[in-house]
């Protein structure tokens, strides 16, 4: 095997046949955030499900029961877990990859890997605790009497995948510009805050009007929330408009942030 | 013979500044807003002038080829720009220039024990560790009893490595880096840790690993002994050039002769063009009359005369020092606003010499190296220029070895004791 080091290599090439060589350092960069997480195994757990669910609780009572916000006939507790399953996936991942760099900053300067594998392995642990407070979601069906589906089961993991890949395009981005400027972290926590409000997770699709549903789709997030309320709780048609929506948004994304972390990848160690 | 190692007109440029504090993308985009035009202006002057003023080559034109099987030392003074061409092969960092051919898999260890993880225990670790230097699973498990055994911590194989003595530390972190098998090898100075004994045996494991096993290997260190031990051949860079490759013996000879002599009282050094504020001239000496010519001992004072010459007036130009051991410990770092009220020094144009005063009884008997720096406000570098000069510090008539070379400084802390009441019994 030959390598050939040179100032300007094809940048936006991905070696795929390097990656699948490094594949047990991605197991176990994963495994290690796992293992460090989980390493007090009842508190780990427990965190997985607490954040989603005092959020559900809390939106409960105050969007819910204050402020009846509409949800497309389900009952609001189940209708806000459902969207925040997804929506916290999606939130803290995005901010666990934009700080993986910052993180692993001497891994970085001292040893060479595709460092792709970084962020990648960094999103493994949230979709762990993810699929920990899915659980309460379908204890939840069950106590609302909703039928769990076999489409819904078979939905599920697919939007989980569209999850990570949006977050990953989205991360890609951001974990590049936080190494080059390093108050993106400080701004990076708020922007995921405004993104709440512009995802449906509160709120259904339905009280944007028709005309408009589809600028929803800018945020791939929408299309994910909306399809997994109607597969999984069984409820209203599915939004294919929105749906498509999201996935065209979702891989241009994941295009933009790929391209742009390709490019400024190999200068990571003189910048960092 | 093929070689394995084909390095052709290597060159890489930083530029200074570019690690001293960061850019925020807030300040970016202010100036974008205040002055688009001044910022596209920048923008294209920056492409069309280059700013020489920061620019700094750390390798030059390196070229040089390394056979299957042989083991290459790479010596040359703090600063020669030896890390980079490390970094380059091991391509943590692109080149600026030049192309390089490595004829198989690279494991480069530029640190033990990176990416160790304080929570996990040893056991977890070494597989973490081998991972991230490269070794797949397989390899590490084929290897797991080999590697405890090597750092002697079978005890303590389950305990988090957060409670490891930094010797036990240090003892894993290499035992996992020791038994890497890439085709080549290129280590950085990782023999300069733990206690004498696990250096000794570290250097064989070393040994066996590029005589028996016959593996390339590239290894960069100031221990010229364990050079000398180790490789065929020998490489020495200077200021980013190579000055020799040849028989290792001749090189270190050259090396002393030439580069590394241990204390220099005076060196001119290098002119630069670029630079606002030139540094000229580098001297040392004491109070006393005595031949300061190889060191300085403990109690006496030191005097540092710095000669620079300011080519534009400048009202925020600081000019700083840093003294290093031998270990590349930072000791000191002291600026001239310091001595000024925190002010900076009003500079004009012409020439200046600065004399800074180390007191005595401060620094520990050892080997010190100092780097002058000339900067702008944020850190902007004008000028670093690193290991300018070298001097020795001993303790000839001290009649107490200085508390068995422990800590950096020598202790001037002082000590009393009350009994608080005797023990009846």
């Amino acid at each position: 095997m030959e390598i050939i080091i040179r100032p300007k290599n094809k940048w936006w090439q991905l070696n795929w046949r390097e990656i699948w060589f490094f594949r047990d350092l991605f197991y176990f960069l994963s495994w290690r955030d796992i293992k460090v997480k989980y390493k007090q195994t009842i508190i780990g757990a427990l965190w997985a499900v607490f954040q989603p669910f005092t959020t559900m609780v809390v939106f409960t009572i105050f969007f819910g029961k204050f402020a009846k916000m509409p949800s497309d006939g389900v009952p609001y507790p189940i209708f806000v877990y459902a969207g925040l399953v997804f929506w916290t996936l999606f939130s803290s991942s995005l901010s666990h990859v934009s700080n993986t760099f910052m993180e692993n900053e001497r891994i970085i300067t001292k040893v060479y890997f595709p460092r792709i594998i970084l962020p990648a392995s960094s999103i493994i642990t949230n979709v762990v605790d993810c699929l920990i407070a899915s659980l309460i979601l379908f204890g939840m069906m069950i106590y609302y009497h909703f039928d769990i589906s076999i489409l819904g089961l078979t939905i599920f993991p697919v939007l989980i995948t569209m999850t990570v890949f949006s977050t990953l395009g989205i991360g890609l981005f951001f974990s590049a510009l936080n190494v080059k400027y390093r108050d993106v972290r400080f701004v990076l926590p708020f922007f995921i805050q405004i993104l709440l409000f512009v995802t449906p997770v509160i709120y259904p699709v339905s009280i944007v009007s028709e005309k408009y549903r589809w600028i929803l789709g800018l945020n791939p997030m929408s299309g994910v929330i909306e399809t997994a309320r109607v597969v999984i709780l069984g409820v209203g048609q599915v939004n294919w408009q929105l749906l498509s929506m999201s996935v065209a948004s979702m891989a241009v994304y994941c295009i933009l942030g790929y391209l742009y972390f390709k490019k400024v990848e190999r200068y990571f160690a003189d910048v960092i | 013979m093929s070689s394995i190692i084909e390095v052709k007109n290597l060159s890489k440029k930083y530029t200074i500044g570019d690690r001293q504090g960061y850019v925020a993308l807030r300040d970016v985009m202010m100036n974008i807003i205040k002055s688009p035009l001044s910022w596209f202006g920048n923008k294209v002057k920056l492409a069309v002038t280059h700013n020489k003023y920061n620019e700094f080559w750390a390798l030059k034109n390196v070229s040089f080829s390394v056979e299957k099987g042989e083991v290459l030392g790479i010596i040359g003074r703090n600063g020669a720009g030896k890390s980079t061409l490390l970094k380059i092969l091991s391509q943590i960092t692109p080149p600026t220039g030049g192309e390089v051919r490595l004829g198989g898999r690279v494991g480069s260890l530029l640190e033990v024990g990176t990416g160790f993880h304080p929570e996990l225990t040893g056991r977890e670790n070494i597989y973490l560790n081998g991972a991230i230097l490269g070794m797949k699973k397989k390899e590490i498990k084929a290897k797991f009893n080999e590697i405890v055994k090597f750092a002697e911590i079978e005890k303590f194989l389950d305990t988090p490595v957060k409670r490891y003595s930094s010797g036990m530390y240090v003892r894993l972190a290499f035992a996992v880096a020791a038994h890497l098998e890439p085709e080549v090898l290129i280590i950085d100075e990782v023999l300069a840790v733990g206690d004498a004994d696990f250096q000794r045996k570290c250097l064989g494991k070393m040994s066996d690993i590029t005589k028996k096993d016959g593996r390339t290997v590239l290894f960069v260190s100031h221990n010229l002994d364990a050079v000398e031990r180790l490789c065929s051949r020998t490489m020495l860079i200077n200021d980013g050039e190579v000055v020799s490759i040849g028989e290792t013996k001749e090189i270190i000879a050259l090396y002393k002769s030439k580069v590394s002599s241990l204390t220099v009282k005076e060196m001119i050094l290098p002119p630069r063009d670029n630079t606002i504020v030139v540094f000229e001239k580098i001297s040392m000496n004491t109070d006393d009359a005595v031949d300061v010519s190889d060191g300085f001992e403990i109690g006496q004072k030191i005097r540092i005369k710095l000669e620079f010459n300011i080519k534009e007036s400048a009202k925020d130009i600081e000019i700083s020092f840093k003294l290093r051991n031998s270990h590349e410990v930072d000791i000191m770092f002291s600026s001239l606003s310091d001595s000024c009220g925190f002010k900076f020094y009003e500079f004009q144009p012409g020439k200046y010499s600065a004399e800074i005063e180390i007191p005595n009884n401060f620094l520990m008997p050892g080997l010190y190296h100092i780097d002058l720096f000339a900067t702008r406000p944020g850190f902007a570098g004008i000028d670093a220029q690193k290991d300018v000069i070298c001097f020795r510090v001993f303790s000839r008539n001290t009649i107490k070895e200085i508390n068995y070379g422990m800590g950096c400084v020598v202790s001037n802390a002082t000590w009393s004791v009350t009994p608080l009441g005797r023990k009846t019994s």
